[in-house]
Formats: structure tokens, C-alpha cells, sequence
């Protein structure tokens, strides 16, 4: 089993463990890299608000805001990667996680409405529909942004924390961990689907008006979400960066190729899967919440196991273990998804079908991996 | 249903007409007495009050058909005394004799009725209409007399629930009767209708004697009587216990066919995820394809052979079988062969497979859902507990199939070489292939076999539900609870984990509504599996992996 679970996993990144003094974050040509790329996608929305549509060096709205959607797609895809690629667990429900952020941040948004509802009534329209005269209580205080935003953290890490506790500690692992985290999802989707639930039910949140006072679809709140997004995206990457280099890092990738030799060498894995497996479902519940006022939805269909698995494949795709892969990943899937949605719709599902299965058999390390191979042929041929 | 009916009730008229006509003569004689004819045509009212009350309380339908000829004025009385029905066309009909006259005679006048009159033609019609070949009418003049009758009409009611054989006639009867007799000023007669109507257990009482024990604003009960409210009280127990069986029963049984379903839509994943350790997430696409299987074979019955059309389910057996195990091997030899071992990797592979899949079927038959008929024979079902709980035949059809496919599956494993080599092969691949096994063509046959058995529950599961290229998104999830509780490796873990999900599942329901249900039944099984990582049925070992 040892022998799969090394298999299962791939190879370890190709920094390897050369020796035990600390190791840098990032090489300095990756930082330029890093800032480079993340200079270049700030600019985006300048070029969008700065310049007339028509002019040559415009960027539509609608690219801006795909970008900014695309970045939480990429900052979930990174949250799946640190678990995934680092740890070895493989989550099928991280969707949930999405979710949940969305939704807690949503619950702000969908009081920040006010009276501008179909309505006119203190209450969402959803609650006035339902005949409901007050909030529920877990809806209290949620007019707050802050406390909303310290939902956004709560929720999804109590939770994960909580249920990463009880599997870990039972040694739940590999399918059985996936299958579980599925069901997990799939409750919760149900749950979520009924209107008793009080999370507006089949329709979820939408109508969104404006957040902290700016209205929500005016270009410049738009452009400061984006911001927000790409910050959090880079922010996010650096952390995770610090985990997996850090000792704490090391002991994650023993425990992912063998877990039992870990613990026969006196390391208790509960706390390391537990650590990462929180933070994971915390940066994936903010992908979340930033994600819902961009998109102006929150629905039960995020929670769908179909949506957690479209996940998995951005990591595999870009390359787990690697976490720039998974970013790359994310962008080049969905890019793909919006560019066969609008022109053949009804292969999009035979491509997203053919990419699950040709990555799995030929590109094991995704498109990170085969550009590392390639790199590495070109270096030999040129010495 | 519909159809059986009309033919039973054709068959009816026709012998009762047969009958008529053998006994014609004697029995309307017999029936209809001549000196109450002569009062019904004669002047004195009151003597025609109790000749048409008196008809009602006949049992014979010529009485019923004086009374309808009288109430519609198609009766006619000649100066020589017959009584006559008119019967259209211009025949008539001699009432007392039933002899047929081609016309109605000159000299005969329409027998004239009052207001009166009318009102207890009513009530008797109703009473003779009890006597009816029909079951309709019965029914109906049954039901009339329920919402208030007579009290003289009560002997008549027992002479027609003595005779009796419609079940839902004889209901109507018995609570017109009961309720009558609860009208009676005698203690003891309403107590023993109480204790009829509780021996009955039958629901529709339930209003009547729970109207007995109400209190009125000064706490005064309805049924004066001390006794009678102990029966009523005792009825009504009776009828509430016997309801509670039959909810208990009605559960029990949709928990056994709901787990007969999970355990068809398993068994294939058991074993392919439980023997061969391959996680296959196209599981629900191949239930799907053995569903589509079955509309394709309607499709052909209908187009070639629709005498043998009510048959199609059993060929579509084999079909499907054939279908989803050409496509489970060609998946295994072209893609889950490539990542044994790699279990993470197989996962992602088949999803995106079943993503192909369903789209082939959506490209190929629309995304609509296809229509799939039950046969004649599947259709309809069972009443038990005196018409309380029917069970349906498809879902027995079902049970039964899904036990004969364990069976055979437990034989295939068990008994045959290929079973054999299995098992073997679960148990150490390695030694396996050294002594000799050839792994490679077992993999694939176990694979196919594991798929034809999901086509198997396609078949199933489109007699019970829509089919559509989404049929087996919902399965998944539950199949997959289904084995994971069960326990890898165990055929007998699946079978006992799949009932006994299907059970609970149907025992909550009432309580918490079918989604809480599921939310708890998906909680409560994570929760189980924090206890028992390997199932329920975990094989024992010390092995660290």
C-alpha cells in the first residue's frame, strides 16, 4: 500500500531535500516572475476604466470581471493543492468550502439590499416570500461587513476543523476520505436546497445592490474587487509557499509518501493534516466570498459533487504539488470551459471529460511537470 | 384496471340478463306483486306511499325498475288494471309478468306522481338500487344512504351487506348501517355498532366514533352512554393500532424495495470498488446506459414484435447485460488498466469518462428523459391488510430480481473458476499471477461483469423511476455509500448495508421529511465510518497496509 500511495501521489516536487537549512521561498527569478505577473493582471483594470471602449488598448468589462472569477477559481484550485499535492488528501468537497464562504459573505450582501427589493421590506425577498417576519438567529449581526467577513473564516475552518478532526483521528484516508468529503458536499447541497434552511433555498442569494456603500456593479467597484482578488490570490500563494517550505512543509510530504513511517518515527500526523487541512478550507472559503459579489450568485449548485471534482481536475491539469500549477490549471480549464460554452456548447463536456482522462494517463504532473521536462531536454541539449 | 372492470361488470349484466331471461316469467312474478302494482297506479296517495316504500325494501331489480320507470314517468297504467314500462322506441313492458309488448297499447295513461311522491321514490330507489347488478350503482346509492338515511331503511341495508361482495360497496354499506344503527334510542344497539365498526378496523370510521367521544362547551359527550363511549373508545383504539400496522408495514416495505434498488444499483461498484480496489465514478453512467438498453428494446418490440411487447423487460435483461459489460471492459482495457494502484488517478479518469458518456447519450437520444412503460403485468399490485397497503408489482418484480441477482452473483464468485480467480486475485495479486492466473483477462472479465451487473440495474431502476442521461448522477453518491458501509470485499456487507439504508431511510422519512432524511442518513453514515473505517463488515488482519 505504501507502494501506491507513493505512486498515488507522483513523485515529490522537484525541489527536493538537498539539505535541512531553511530554504528560501522563492528563488529570486521567481519573485520577478511573481511580480511581474501580478503587475501585469493589476493593469487590467486599469487599461478597462482608463481607457473609452474602441480604443485599442481597452479591456472590456466583461474580461475583467472573467479574470477576477477565474482568480477565484485559481485561489480554490491553490487551497486543493496544499492538501492535495502536499498532504496527500485528496478532498472532493472543497466545493463546499466555496461555498460556504460565498454564502456567509452573501449573507452581508443580501442585507446591505436594504429596502431596494422587489419587496421593499427590511427582510430579503426570499424571507418575505416564505412569509418569515424576522431574521434567524444565525442571520444576527450579519449587517456587519467585519462580522461577515470573520464568517467567511469561521465557517468553513470550524467546520473543516471539526470534520478533518474526527477523519483524521480515525485514520480516514485516501478513497474512503474522498467519498466521504463527497458525501459531505452532498449533504450539505440538499440541505442548503431546502427554503426551511434559510439560505434562499433553490435560488440562494442574488439581487446583490452594493457593499460598504458602493454600488456593486459601478466599473470602479468592480476594478477594487478584482484588486482585492489578485492580492488575496498572491498573498495566499507566498503562505502557502511558506507552509510547504517550511519544517512543518517537510513533515506534510512524509506524511503524504508515508504516512506509517511517520508515526513510527514519533510523529503524531493528526496535527499537521489538521493545520493544513484548515487553512486549506479557509483560503477556499475566501475564494468564495470574494467570488460571490463579482459574480452577483450564490446558489446550491456550487455545493454540487459535480463542482467540487472540476476542482480536482484544475490542480491536476496545471500540476499539483507545485502550487503555481493549479493556478495555471484553473485559468486554462475555465479559459477553455468559457471558450467551448459559447462556441460548442455540447462538446464542452466530452473536452472536460477527455482532459480528466488524458491528464490522469499522460501528463501525471500536468502542464507545470510537462513544462519542467521540457525545460530540462532543452537545458541537456543546449550543454 | 379499468378494462377488467368493465368486463367484469359485462359479464355480470350478461348472466343476471341470461338469468332473467331463463327465469323471466316466474321471477318477476315473483318479484314485483301485482297488488302492489295496482296500489302504485291507483288514486289513494297513501296507499301509493307505502306500495313505493314497500318496492324499495325488495331485493329485486324489476322492483328498482318500477321505481325508476315510476320517478322518470315512463309508467303506465291501461284500464284493464296491467301496469306498464315504457322502454323506449315505443315497446313496453308488462311490469308484473315482464312479458314484452312490441307496442304500448292504446288505451293505457301515464301514471301521474306528486312532490311527495317523488321524494320517497327517491329514498326507496335508493334502497332498491343496493340490489343493482352494477357495482357503480350499488356504490353510489350505498354512499347516498351513508350521508343519512331511514331508520326504516335499515333492514334493507342488511339484506343487502348479507349479499354483498364489492369491497367498497360493502364499506359504504356497513357505515350507512352503523350509522343508523348509533342513531338508535337503545344503549346496547349502538354499543354493538361501536364494536362492529371497531372489528371492521377500518379507517373510514374513524370520524363517526371519534364524533361519539367529542365534548361539548359544558364537557357533555356526545354518547350519553357511559358503555357505548367505552366501545367507541375501544374501536377506535382498535382501528388506530391497525393503522399504525399498516403504516408500519407500508414502511417496511418501501425500505425493503428502496434497499433492494440501492442494493441492484451496488452490487456492480461492490464488485469493482470492493474486490478489485478500482473506484469507478462512471458506475451511475453504466446504470444509466442499462436503462437506455431497455428503452432501445421497447423501441424494437414495438416496431416488430408489439403481441410479445408486455415481454420486452425480460429481454432487455440480457441486452443491457451485454451493452454495459462490452462498454465496462472496453473502458477497463483502454483506460483503468493504465492505473491499478493508482486509486486517486482512477477516480478522476472514470468521472471524466461518465462526463463523455453522458453527453454521448444526451447527443444520441436527447436530453430529454425517454419514456419507459411498464409491462401490463407490472403494473397494478397486491392489497394487503384489508386494502390498506397496496404493494405494487413492479416493486416486488424488483425485490425478487434483486435477490436473484445476489444469488447469482454469490454463485459466480463462489462456484466458478473465474469466481476463483477473483477472489484470489483480491486477496494477493502478486501470488496470483505467480501460481498462474491470468490477471490481466480476470481483471477485465470482473470488470465487465461488475458493469453488466450495473446494466442489470438500469433495467430496474427504469421501471421505477425516469429515465434520463442523469439517471445515475443520483445513484452514485448512494451507491457508494452502499459499499463503503457495507465493507470492502464483502457481498454480504453490501446486501446488509443496502437494506438496512434502505429501511432507515424510509422509517425517517415520515419523521423528518425525505431530504432531512437523507441529510441524516449521509451524516449518520460519515459518523459510523469514523467508528469503523473498514465497514461493517471489515475483514480482520493486522496488516499495516
Amino acid at each position: 500500500m505504501n507502494r501506491t500511495l507513493n505512486a498515488t501521489l507522483g513523485a515529490p516536487p522537484a525541489a527536493a531535500l538537498p539539505a535541512l537549512a531553511r530554504r528560501p521561498l522563492f528563488s529570486p527569478r521567481a519573485w520577478l516572475a511573481l511580480a511581474a505577473a501580478c503587475a501585469l493582471l493589476a493593469l487590467l483594470p486599469l487599461l478597462n476604466l482608463a481607457f473609452a471602449p474602441g480604443h485599442a488598448l481597452h479591456v472590456s468589462s466583461y474580461a475583467v470581471a472573467l479574470l477576477g472569477k477565474f482568480m477565484c477559481y485559481a485561489l480554490a484550485a491553490l487551497a486543493l493543492d496544499l492538501v492535495w499535492g502536499y498532504a496527500g488528501i485528496l478532498s472532493l468537497g472543497h466545493g463546499l468550502f466555496f461555498a460556504l464562504g460565498g454564502y456567509a459573505h452573501g449573507m452581508y450582501l443580501m442585507r446591505a439590499i436594504g429596502r431596494d427589493g422587489v419587496y421593499q421590506s427590511d427582510l430579503p425577498d426570499f424571507m418575505v416570500f416564505l412569509n418569515w417576519k424576522e431574521y434567524p438567529w444565525y442571520w444576527a449581526f450579519t449587517e456587519h461587513f467585519w462580522y461577515a467577513a470573520l464568517l467567511v473564516v469561521l465557517v468553513p475552518g470550524v467546520l473543516a476543523f471539526v470534520f478533518g478532526y474526527f477523519a483524521f483521528r480515525s485514520r480516514i484516508k485516501g478513497v474512503y476520505f474522498s467519498i466521504i468529503t463527497q458525501a459531505l458536499t452532498f449533504a450539505a447541497m440538499l440541505l442548503f436546497f431546502r427554503n426551511d434552511t434559510g439560505f434562499g433555498g433553490n435560488n440562494g442569494f442574488t439581487d446583490f445592490k452594493r457593499i460598504l456603500g458602493f454600488p456593486i456593479t459601478a466599473p470602479g467597484t468592480r476594478a477594487a474587487l478584482y484588486w482585492l482578488t489578485l492580492a488575496a490570490l498572491g498573498g495566499f500563494l507566498v503562505l502557502a509557499r511558506a507552509v510547504t517550505q517550511s519544517k512543518l512543509g517537510r513533515v506534510l510530504t512524509a506524511v503524504r509518501d508515508a504516512e506509517n513511517r511517520v508515526r513510527f518515527l514519533g510523529y503524531e500526523p493528526l496535527g499537521f493534516k489538521l493545520f493544513v487541512w484548515t487553512l486549506s478550507a479557509v483560503m477556499c472559503g475566501v475564494a468564495g466570498a470574494l467570488y460571490v459579489p463579482q459574480v452577483g450568485i450564490i446558489n446550491p449548485g456550487e455545493m454540487s459533487p459535480e463542482n467540487s471534482i472540476e476542482m480536482v481536475i484544475w490542480v491536476a491539469t496545471g500540476g499539483r504539488g507545485t502550487l503555481v500549477g493549479p493556478i495555471i490549471g484553473a485559468g486554462a480549464v475555465n479559459g477553455l470551459k468559457t471558450w467551448f460554452t459559447s462556441v460548442f456548447p455540447e462538446f464542452w463536456l466530452y473536452a472536460l471529460g477527455l482532459i480528466f482522462v488524458l491528464v490522469t494517463l499522460f501528463l501525471p504532473q500536468g502542464i507545470v511537470g510537462l513544462a519542467r521536462r521540457l525545460y530540462a531536454r532543452f537545458a541537456e541539449g543546449g550543454r | 384496471m379499468r378494462i377488467a372492470d368493465l368486463a367484469a361488470r359485462t359479464r355480470r349484466q350478461l348472466s343476471a340478463w341470461l338469468l332473467a331471461m331463463a327465469l323471466a316469467p316466474a321471477a318477476f312474478a315473483a318479484g314485483v306483486d301485482p297488488d302492489l302494482l295496482a296500489a302504485l297506479a291507483g288514486d289513494d296517495s297513501q296507499a301509493r306511499l307505502e306500495a313505493v316504500a314497500r318496492l324499495g325494501q325488495q331485493a329485486e331489480p324489476a322492483a328498482a325498475d318500477v321505481l325508476e320507470a315510476l320517478n322518470e314517468d315512463r309508467l303506465y297504467a291501461t284500464a284493464d288494471g296491467r301496469v306498464l314500462i315504457d322502454t323506449g322506441g315505443g315497446g313496453a313492458r308488462d311490469a308484473a309478468s315482464g312479458q314484452e309488448l312490441a307496442a304500448m297499447p292504446g288505451d293505457a295513461s301515464s301514471v301521474t306522481i306528486n312532490n311527495r311522491l317523488r321524494r320517497a321514490i327517491g329514498a326507496a330507489l335508493a334502497g332498491s338500487r343496493l340490489f343493482s347488478p352494477d357495482p357503480a350503482v350499488r356504490l353510489a346509492a350505498a354512499q347516498r344512504l351513508s350521508g343519512g338515511a331511514d331508520a326504516a331503511l335499515l333492514p334493507t341495508l342488511e339484506k343487502a351487506l348479507a349479499d354483498e361482495r364489492h369491497p367498497a360497496v360493502r364499506q359504504a354499506l356497513q357505515v350507512a348501517a352503523a350509522k343508523l344503527q348509533l342513531q338508535s334510542d337503545d344503549p346496547q344497539v349502538r354499543r354493538r355498532a361501536a364494536q362492529l365498526l371497531g372489528e371492521t378496523r377500518d379507517a373510514a370510521f374513524r370520524p363517526v366514533l371519534a364524533a361519539m367521544l367529542a365534548q361539548d362547551g359544558q364537557g357533555a359527550y356526545a354518547e350519553p352512554d357511559a358503555g357505548v363511549r367505552e366501545a367507541a373508545q375501544a374501536a377506535l383504539r382498535a382501528i388506530d393500532r391497525h393503522l399504525a400496522t399498516i403504516e408500519w408495514s407500508g414502511n417496511l416495505f418501501y425500505g425493503i424495495s428502496l434497499g433492494s434498488v440501492l442494493l441492484l444499483a451496488a452490487l456492480g461498484l461492490a464488485i469493482t470498488f470492493g474486490l478489485m480496489g478500482v473506484i469507478n465514478m462512471a458506475h451511475g453512467e453504466l446504470l444509466m446506459i442499462g436503462a437506455y438498453a431497455t428503452y432501445v428494446v421497447q423501441g424494437l418490440f414495438r416496431a416488430w414484435a408489439p403481441a410479445w411487447l408486455d415481454w420486452y423487460v425480460i429481454a432487455a435483461l440480457p441486452v443491457a447485460f451485454v451493452a454495459t459489460a462490452l462498454v465496462g471492459m472496453a473502458l477497463e482495457r483502454t483506460v483503468i488498466r493504465w492505473l491499478y494502484g493508482r486509486p486517486l488517478e482512477t477516480l478522476l479518469a472514470t468521472w471524466g469518462i461518465s462526463l463523455i458518456l453522458m453527453q454521448a447519450v444526451r447527443s444520441l437520444f436527447g436530453a430529454q428523459n425517454v419514456e419507459v412503460s411498464n409491462p401490463a403485468w407490472m403494473s397494478g399490485g397486491l392489497s394487503v391488510l384489508g386494502g390498506g397497503l397496496v404493494l405494487t408489482y413492479n416493486r416486488l418484480a424488483i425485490i425478487v430480481f434483486a435477490l436473484l441477482v445476489v444469488f447469482f452473483v454469490w454463485l459466480l464468485l463462489n462456484h466458478t473458476r473465474l469466481g476463483l480467480f477473483v477472489r484470489a486475485i483480491t486477496q494477493n495479486r502478486r501470488m496470483a499471477d505467480c501460481v498462474g492466473v491470468p490477471t490481466g483477462r480476470v481483471d477485465m472479465l470482473a470488470f465487465g461483469l461488475g458493469s453488466g451487473i450495473a446494466g442489470l440495474a438500469g433495467v430496474a431502476l427504469s421501471q421505477l423511476g425516469n429515465v434520463g442521461p442523469d439517471l445515475g448522477r443520483g445513484y452514485l453518491v448512494d451507491s457508494f455509500m452502499v459499499v463503503v458501509l457495507g465493507g470492502v470485499g464483502q457481498l454480504a456487507g453490501t446486501v446488509v448495508a443496502a437494506l438496512g439504508l434502505g429501511g432507515v431511510n424510509k422509517f425517517l422519512e415520515p419523521y423528518a421529511g425525505a431530504v432531512m432524511a437523507k441529510i441524516a442518513i449521509l451524516v449518520l453514515i460519515v459518523l459510523f465510518v469514523q467508528k469503523r473505517p473498514q465497514g461493517l463488515f471489515a475483514p480482520r488482519g493486522r496488516s499495516v497496509e
